[in-house]
């Protein structure tokens, strides 16, 4: 009875996606159709907005170039990457420490609002004063962006569950280790996935505007190139690949999410305000 | 398991028959509140509870039931009085008693029998020893094929089961159970207290049980402790006089009837 059932419930998934996919799919034949007639008609000039064509052309012209990826695209995601996970173990390690009293949580509570209501990106010129035009500033900067999505979630998530959890926990006089490991960690990971996957997203900002900064290398900076020869194409070209980027980080979370927080009906919910 | 429990209960009935395993002596619980005024959650209580004792507490809301339930278990500090175990003035330990909530409180990220295993594992009970204690718990409960199902997956009734075999798990010789069956619906709630009711008999434990409901209240104890509210007190503690092996029958017949309606004349009584 219950094999049936899952192989139903399976098999309606299955078509769910389908559907969606293929919807998705629609829409974006149908937004190139409508693109190209607009361009057709001759209403903007093509230095401005490049044809679907041209824009293709641009793509494939950078997917095939072998230093597209080693001196620009891969660039960018090796920042991306060290600033991200820089950012992820910062705010899992200094998240807890903030709540570990409320004493302390009162008291540093103020400062951490004050720090992320500031835009990050304006640091970065500072930052490129301290530490000069090295990986170094690329990967602070990077980080600075990502790490506060990940630290507020980190404690929005120690905090949440049903009290009673804890209550239990006490009455099984288990430690503060124990509720920790047992109890918070666990109702955490959703929120924690939730921060990482927003931090994902937030890293590639910060890269993109520390390569705009100065630097002969990344995405960043061949925006800058591009937009000095006025390449459109080549601009749709470098957005389309930041996208991909972007996504792919998304999904690869999410996947590890759905992995650890499975339990969890409304993951996707459950984040913390930015 | 039956006779597992069975030896467990000769040895501490021979030996501790007559101290009682919970003595509340003269507690009293008051709360200040943020503008410093003095809030009274339990007055002056004193209350006894023997072993494989069934004991309700019923009343109106806000009469501190919960509030005396938390100081037994060592959760809440009592303002005056003490709380004796056995005798023993000192705090009831992790491996005396088990606990079940208004709602079932499973950890939605463990599966059910790993939930019910938690306690004994938060306890350093060797795995040897839980393993088919849990197994037994199961089926007691009547969840045996439910044990690798995760909480979301089990109706609300099925998920209060087991939040009772976790409390079970550790053996312990006291249930405290607040409001254990509040958020489940009347015919569930109906199969739940016989279902409790055999699994105390089974299991032979002592319960300390908050509950809105007389009928549930009479139909599983021994002793029906009726408090008030404003002072929180106790008003009076009615004997039921039923036979200990009780069956869903029992709910239709006048001395069941009888019963919960003198509880219902007590409770009355006190609240105008």
């Amino acid at each position: 009875m219950t094999t049936n059932y899952a192989t139903a419930q399976r098999r309606e998934k299955l078509l769910d996606y389908a559907v969606t996919t293929l919807l998705s799919f629609g829409l974006l034949v149908v937004l190139i159709v409508v693109w190209q007639i607009v361009m057709s008609l001759g209403l903007l000039p093509t230095y401005l907005i490049p044809t679907p064509a041209a824009t293709a052309q641009a793509i494939w012209h950078d997917l095939i170039d072998p230093q597209f990826w080693t001196g620009q695209l891969l660039q960018t995601l090796y920042v991306v990457v060290v600033g991200f996970v820089i950012a992820a173990v910062m705010g899992i390690l200094i998240g807890p420490l903030l709540i570990v009293h409320p004493l302390v949580e009162r008291s540093v509570y103020p400062f951490v609002v004050a720090f992320q209501a500031m835009p990050k990106i304006a640091m970065a010129p500072l930052i490129l004063v301290w530490f000069g035009y090295g990986h170094t500033s690329k990967f602070l900067i990077t980080a600075l962006v990502a790490f506060f999505p990940v630290v507020v979630n980190v404690i929005a998530g120690l905090k949440a569950g049903d009290e009673r959890q804890l209550i239990l926990m006490r009455a099984l006089r288990a430690g503060w280790w124990t509720r920790m490991i047992r109890v918070r960690i666990p109702n955490a990971l959703p929120y924690i996935f939730a921060g990482l996957d927003i931090a994902a997203v937030f890293a590639v900002i910060g890269a993109v505007v520390a390569e705009f900064l100065g630097s002969p290398n990344g995405l960043g900076s061949l925006v800058i190139i591009r937009q000095t020869n006025v390449d459109t194409p080549g601009l749709f070209s470098v957005l389309f690949f930041l996208a991909a980027m972007g996504s792919a980080l998304h999904f690869l979370i999410n996947a590890v999410a759905r992995k650890f927080t499975f339990w969890s009906q409304s993951a996707d919910t459950k984040v913390a305000k930015r | 398991m039956t006779e597992a429990y069975a030896t467990d209960a000769a040895v501490t009935q021979s030996s501790r028959d007559r101290i009682p395993l919970i003595s509340v002596n003269g507690v009293s619980k008051s709360y200040e509140t943020r503008r410093g005024e003095k809030v009274l959650a339990i007055g002056e209580v004193n209350l006894h509870l023997g072993e494989e004792e069934f004991v309700s507490l019923i009343g109106p809301s806000g009469c501190g039931k919960s509030t005396l339930l938390h100081v037994a278990s060592g959760l809440l500090k009592p303002t005056t009085g003490e709380v004796l175990v056995r005798g023993e003035s000192r705090p009831i330990r992790a491996e005396e008693f088990g606990m079940v909530f208004q709602d079932a409180v499973l950890f939605p990220w463990l599966t059910i029998r790993q939930n019910i295993e938690m306690p004994a594992q938060v306890l350093r009970i060797p795995k040897s020893v839980y393993r088919p204690r849990s197994a037994e718990l199961l089926e007691l409960v009547g969840l045996g094929k439910f044990g690798d199902m995760y909480p979301r997956e089990l109706s609300g009734g099925m998920q209060q089961r087991a939040s009772i075999a976790r409390s079970l798990i550790h053996d312990p010789q006291l249930l405290l159970m607040d409001e254990p069956f509040g958020a489940v619906d009347a015919i569930t709630r109906e199969t739940l207290n016989i279902e409790l009711q055999r699994i105390r008999t089974v299991a032979r434990k002592s319960v300390l049980f908050v509950t809105h409901s007389i009928a549930e209240a009479v139909f599983l104890s021994d002793r029906v402790v009726i408090m008030s509210s404003r002072p929180s007190q106790i008003r009076s503690v009615i004997d039921i006089d039923l036979p200990a092996n009780r069956g869903p029958e029992l709910i239709e017949s006048p001395e069941f009837n009888n019963i919960v309606r003198k509880v219902h004349r007590e409770l009355g009584r006190h609240d105008h």
